[in-house]
Formats: C-alpha cells, structure tokens, sequence
C-alpha cells in the first residue's frame, strides 16, 4: 500500500461537505443494510415453510409461508427504494469517486443491476402468486429470488471489496483510469470472504429476528402450530449459520490482518508493531495509549498468524497523513468486539438449541418451550441486527481515511456543492417516516393474523369487509 | 463500442420512460380519481395493475444510472455535481412513492390509506417532473464537461419546465391508455369509458404542448431543435404519427393496438432525444466517445444487457403474460 500513497493528494483540512455527507451515506447505507437480510434470507425461510407445507401437506406451513410472503413484499418494497437512494447518493455525494473509478467500480453494480431484475420479477410473481398457479410451479416462482438475492448481494459486497483492495485497473500519468479488467475487479482478493461473511450474516439476522418475533408470542402463551413453525424454521437456519459465520469471520479477520494491516491495527487498536502482542477486550485509546482494556497475553498474535511470535503493525506502521484519528481506531476496535462478542453469544445459544433439539429427539414436537431459552431467542433478533451494523462499521470506518483504499481519500471523493446538512436533515426526517410507516404496517399485518388465528385468511368469512377509499376489497376475504 | 454502450444506456431510457413512465402516470390517476367514495374504483384498478410491476419496471431506472456512472463516469459526475437539486428530491420522492404504495395496500381504514395513497400519488406526478426537467437541463447542454454547473438555471429554465411537464403529460398519457386496455380486461365498461376519456383528453393536450414546445426549444435549445428536425426527424414523424392514429383508433381499435401505438409514439420520442443530441452525451458536448469508458469497462457492460436481454426480458414478459392472463392475484 505504501508505494501507492502518492498518488492520493497531499493532506489537507476536511472540505466542509465531509461530514454531513458520510453522516448522510452512513445513516441511509445502515438503514438500506438492515432490510437486506429479509430480502435474501428471510425469502428462503418462506420457501422452506412453502416446501414444508408442499411436501408434507402441512396446512400451517403453508399460512406461515403465504404470511411471509406479505411481510417480505413489503420489507423489499421498502429495500428497493431505500436502495434506489444509495444509487443517487453514490453521485451525489462522491461525485469524485464517481468520475473517477466509475469505470472499474461501477462494474459490480451492473451485475447487481441484473439480479436486481430477477429478484423483483419473481418476488412479484411468488407473492400474487399464491391463489391462481398451481402449487409446484408457484414454489419454484420463488427459488430465483432466493438465487438471484444471494447474487445480488455478493454483487453488491464485491464493490465494497474493491473500494478495500481495489484491483483491476491501470492509472495514466493523471490519475485517470485507462485501462480496466473487469473481472480482476469483481474478484478481488476482498470479494471472497466478504462476500460470505456478508451473506452469512443476513441469514443469521433473518433467522434470530424471526424467531425472536415467534418467541416472544410464545412466551406470551400464543402456542399454537404457527408459532412453533415459526420459531423452528428461522433458528434452525440461523442456528446452523452461526458456527459457519464464526469460522468465516475468524478466516476474514486474518485476511484483513494479511491484506489489510492499517484495518487491522484500527481493529486491535494497537499503537506500536511488535510481536507477542496481547488482544486487548474492551479498552479506549488515548494518547497513543490502550486504557480500561482487559489484555489476554499474546491473544492478538496468536489470532493473527497462529504463533505468539507473529509481527502485527501498529498504527505507527500507517504513514501520519493517512492516520485515522483516535476516535476513528476507537470506533473500529469497539465496534470489532462488539461484533465477535455478539457472535459467540449466537453461537452459544445455538448450541442450546442443538442441545434441546437432541434431547427431544424422540419426541414428536422437537420444540423447546423452556421459557429461558424463548427469552435468549427473544433478544437475538436485535442482538444479531446490532452485531451487522458493529461489521459494517468495522469494514467501512476501518478504510477511513480512504474511499479506495491507497488510491482515492473520502476527502477528495466527496461533493463540492450543495447544501448536504439540509439534504440529510430531510432524508433522516423521510426515513423516519419510513420506518414508522413499516413497523406500523407490519403491527397491522401482526393483528389482522391474530384475527384469523391459524386459519388462511380466506377461510375466513366476513371480516373488516370493503372500504369506500382505495383500492381495497375484502381483506379478509382474500389470501396472501 | 462507445456508441453500442450509449444504445444501450438509451434503451434503457426508452424502457423507463415507458414502463416507469406508466407507472408513474397510474399514480397521477390515482391523484387526480376525485373522493374517496368517487375515486375507489379507479384507485382500486391502478392499484391492482400496479402491484405486480411497479418494482420491476423500476429497475429499469437503477439500470439507467449503472449504465451512465460505469459507461459513462465523468458525464454522470458532471450531471450529478450540477442537477444535483432536481435528483436529490426525485430520489426522495422515489422512497415516498414506492413505500406509500406498498404500505397503502396492507391499510384497511381510509384514513391511513388517505395519508399513504396521498404520498404515492403526489410524488408519482413530482418525480416524473424532476426527472423530465433534468432531461432538459442535459439536452440544453446546460451540464458543463467538467460538472458543477448553475444549481438552479441548469434545471430552471425553458426546455427543463417543457422537459417536467411532457414527462408528467406523457406519463399520464401512457397509464391511461395502459388503463383502459386494464379496464377492459376486467369487463368493466365504465371504467373503460372513464380511462378512455382520460386517454383522449391526455394525449390532445400533451401534443399541443409538444407542438408548442417546438417554439419554446428554437429560442432556447435551437441545437436540439436542429437534431430533432434533421438527423431525428424521422423518429420524431414516427411518434406524432403514432400518437395521431391512437387518438383516431382510440374509440375503435382495440385497446391493445392503441397501447402499442402509445408505446411506440413515447419509445420514438425518446429516441428521438438521443438521436437528435447524438454524438453528444451532454447535450451540446462531451461526445459519447469522449465521455466513455475504457472499451473492457463497455464490453463488461454490453455482456451484462446482453444477458439481461436473455434472462431478464424473457423473466418480465413472463410477469406480463402472467399478470394480463390474472394469473396473479393482486386484490389482498
């Protein structure tokens, strides 16, 4: 990295646009990233209900996967514009990301663009599906989505590698990309693990929310089939990801300590280099000094390279131009632990489960109802939701000071017009609206459901009949 | 291979003008239906033909922006760093419509659908404005090589209000016509008749502007004006020829042949824009080839439309197909 530096401008004072448009970038980015999962990962625990209820002629299968259907709908209505805004901002706000790399960044994107299509061809197809196409044909309506999510996604992740080890294109004296190949720039060396990691990641967030939202209806007493399906479906899943994402993430930490060794001094906030370095839990630094932190002896070298005697660079090792701020290191370690904390938490309860799972093995219901365990399940949704967003921190506020890493800082890439803070005050107003307006929608699909009990709602005559605005028929008497 | 990237991107234009374009119009129907009591009917079919679509038709608009910042980075930044105004609120009105739309459908009480239909229909006419502005600010040549340009005059100004309203114009023109073809299909005469006057009054008043329109570009865009009337000439006969024959065949002809020939007045319009400011891809400047991409960056991207032409068109005409054979069922 460091022969590449002098390409980047000379340091300069922050342009004054810098810190309303990363504000802005972050809030809508770690807004965008939580409806991820229920578009990749929530839509195959649908088709696994859908298959359930197929397969075994399991009528509650099949409610809980049209019920899901309704909620995944929504949240990827909500997924699509809230990511057709990332696509403006990306030029709005990094015009000089834009201009310049387009070329080789913009790649990724297109790929995306396509499974983007597919993604909401069948999504529409599967959800109006449900009453007119015969069972089959409408279940495999609903494996592109799940395809194309999965593609879409490391798509996505793949730009994101690239802006922490670009690759796959050729600078002219100027600094202008003259040359590019595009699938040195798909397959950096980041795109792997991240891409794995990240996909990993929306299927535990998908799993542990559902489940959480399944657990604490039956610690409310509502135990019907519905809910244990619903608990049973998303924690095995997640459960199942879990102990993958942690040998992932371990993996994907020493690729970062390899490729990536100012991320990687930021996650340890370590100041110096050296060797035996001991992995610091918790802890802030100050002045070039760890404090409050909890040293484990040759902890981080051991992680690292797998030997005490492993060399790690400090931030000392980062040339003093490019050296993130104390806040910025602090930000990274914290968010790091919080991270790895979260997931060893997931991963020890999903080890109760597989435990309570195999003591029931001979009983028919293999549902564990110990109401400790609902209670841990009940809190793993957000748990896993606030451990996503600590990785996204780790990985975007670890490249800073750069938006590619060695060749263009956030600096220089950020807009030079406008008025930002006035364009992020009205986009976090907007998005505010936006997740009342969900959660208000999804609390009204949580009732209507209750009506019906375990009943599709089309066996339901009655109901809240027709109302004169809209288009709205009789709710109730129509599925999906 | 420049100029293969620009049809491309174009394509890609001409498909959200039309698809998005119509969909955006369902929205100002939607707006203009009158009371709750009076407007649930025709509210209730633009709900229903839209469902399936409407997130499918745009993609296509995502599509156009990946086309223009890897094909074409330096021309998006400049456009970015200059309309930056009339884009940030479309954007916004993107949220606004696409979630008041999908949240409008799970409401049951008018009230709450009256604040969520409101948001879906008022931005479905604000962002085809700003978005049609914006055409005109670049078709000006009012976005300078190097970005940066006027904050206001460059979407402020005569050939941008002419841009913004003939999006809306055509948009509603376009739903309309989609509409009444939708009506007919449900077997509902009045709504038929409804959508058809709509068609007809729409498609007068868009080709009176756009006649209009001819002054409004020769004293401020007298170039395009010249690529419309020379190099674009027959794509812009095309299109009134088109519109002529569907206003006539509107009260005859099925509303099928009238949906084509919609199609094809609006896609010939369009094109017609980028035909007429061809070679330029900022209006007055910057050519295509100037503006492009490294020829690999343009190769990659011509691989993903052509896969897109063999995976994602066949996939969406199947949502077509399915949708106009009510295979789906839009009405929870």
């Amino acid at each position: 990295m460091a022969d590449l530096t002098g390409v980047a401008g000379v340091l300069a004072a922050d342009p004054e646009q810098l810190l309303p448009a990363r504000q802005m970038m972050a809030f809508t980015l770690g807004f965008h990233i939580i409806l991820v999962p229920f578009g990749v990962a929530f839509t195959a625990m649908m088709l696994i209900a859908n298959w359930r209820g197929l397969r075994r002629d399991d009528e509650a299968a099949l409610v809980l996967a049209r019920r899901w259907s309704q909620v995944a709908g929504v949240l990827f209505a909500v997924g699509a514009v809230s990511g057709t805004v990332l696509s403006f901002e990306l030029g709005l706000l990094w015009p000089g990301l834009m201009g310049r790399f387009g070329a080789a960044f913009g790649i990724p994107f297109a790929v995306e663009g396509l499974f983007f299509f597919l993604e909401a061809v069948f999504v529409a197809i599967y959800i109006y599906g449900w009453r007119r196409m015969r069972p089959w044909p409408h279940f495999w309506t609903g494996v592109p989505v799940v395809l194309s999510g999965i593609g879409g996604t490391s798509a996505v992740v793949a730009a994101n590698a690239w802006m922490n080890q670009p690759d796959g294109f050729t600078l002219d004296d100027e600094g202008q990309v003259v040359d590019v190949r595009p699938l040195d720039v798909v397959f950096n060396d980041a795109f792997g693990y991240e891409a794995v990691h990240m996909l990993l990641a929306a299927y535990m967030v998908a799993g542990f929310t559902i489940a959480g939202v399944y657990a604490v209806g039956m610690l409310r007493g509502r135990r019907d089939r519905l809910h244990r399906l619903g608990l049973v479906i998303p924690l095995t899943v997640a459960a199942i990801a879990t102990p993958v994402q942690v040998l992932v993430g371990d993996i994907a930490a020493r690729e970062v300590f390899e490729n990536e060794p100012a991320k990687f001094a930021m996650i340890e906030a370590l100041p110096e280099t050296g060797t035996r370095v001991p992995e610091v839990l918790g802890g802030v630094l100050v002045d070039g000094e760890v404090r409050y932190g909890i040293g484990i002896p040759l902890g981080a070298s051991l992680l690292a390279g797998l030997d005490p005697d492993t060399e790690i660079q400090g931030l000392d090792a980062i040339p003093e131009e490019y050296r993130p701020a104390d806040r910025l290191v602090n930000t990274v370690h914290i968010a790091f632990q919080v991270m790895v904390g979260i997931g060893m938490v997931l991963l020890a309860l999903s080890a109760w489960y597989a435990w309570l799972w195999w003591r029931r093995r001979r009983q028919p219901d293999r549902v564990p109802d110990n109401r400790w365990f609902l209670r841990c399940v009940a809190l793993s949704g957000v748990l896993a939701i606030i451990a996503l967003e600590a990785g996204w921190v780790v990985t975007e506020v670890g490249r800073q000071p750069w938006i590619v890493v060695g060749y263009l800082r956030t600096a220089e890439a950020v807009t030079t017009t406008g008025n930002v803070w006035l364009f992020c005050g009205a986009t976090v107003a907007l998005y505010a609206a936006l997740a009342l307006g969900t959660f208000f929608v999804l609390r009204l699909l949580r009732h209507r459901w209750r009506e019906a009990g375990e009943l599709a709602e089309d066996d339901d005559p009655g109901g809240e009949g027709d109302v004169p605005y809209g288009p709205s028929r009789a709710r109730s008497g129509t599925p999906a | 291979m420049s100029t293969v990237a620009a049809v491309v991107l174009f394509t890609g234009v001409i498909a959200y003008a039309v698809l998005g374009g119509a969909d955006y119009g369902a929205g100002f129907w939607d707006l203009t239906a009158g009371g709750a009591q009076r407007g649930r009917r025709p509210r209730h079919l633009v709900d229903e033909s839209l469902a399936p679509v409407w997130e499918a038709n745009h993609v296509w608009l995502v599509f156009c922006l990946v086309m223009l910042w890897t094909g074409f980075p330096a021309a998006f930044a400049a456009i970015m760093t200059t309309l930056y105004v009339p884009l940030g609120l479309a954007a916004l009105g993107i949220v606004l419509r696409g979630a008041g739309f999908a949240f409008r459908k799970v409401m049951v009480r008018t009230d709450q659908q009256r604040v969520t239909g409101a948001a879906f229909a008022l931005s479905s006419v604000v962002v085809p404005y700003f978005l049609g502005a914006v055409a005109g600010g670049i078709a000006s040549g009012r976005v300078p090589p190097g970005g940066q340009g006027d904050p206001l005059t460059s979407w402020v100004n005569p050939t941008s209000v002419l841009g913004g309203v003939l999006a809306v114009l055509v948009c509603a023109y376009t739903a309309a016509v989609f509409l009444t073809a939708e009506a007919r299909r449900h077997e509902d005469a009045d709504l038929e008749a409804w959508f058809r006057r709509r068609s007809l009054a729409t498609a007068v008043v868009t080709g009176a502007v756009a006649l209009a329109g001819l002054f409004v570009l020769r004293a401020d865009a007298p170039r395009l004006l010249d690529g419309l009337l020379s190099r674009a000439l027959p794509l812009v006969v095309l299109s009134g020829v088109c519109g002529l024959t569907a206003l006539l065949l509107l009260r005859r002809a099925a509303p099928r042949v009238v949906q084509i020939l919609a199609v094809g007045a609006v896609a010939a319009v369009v094109g017609g824009w980028g035909v007429a400011q061809y070679p330029d891809l900022l209006g007055t400047h910057t050519t295509i080839a100037e503006a492009a991409a490294p020829a690999p960056t343009l190769w990659a991207l011509t691989i993903v439309a052509a896969a897109a032409l063999a995976i994602v068109v066949p996939a969406m005409a199947l949502l077509f197909v399915l949708a106009q054979r009510g295979s789906l069922d839009t009405s929870h």
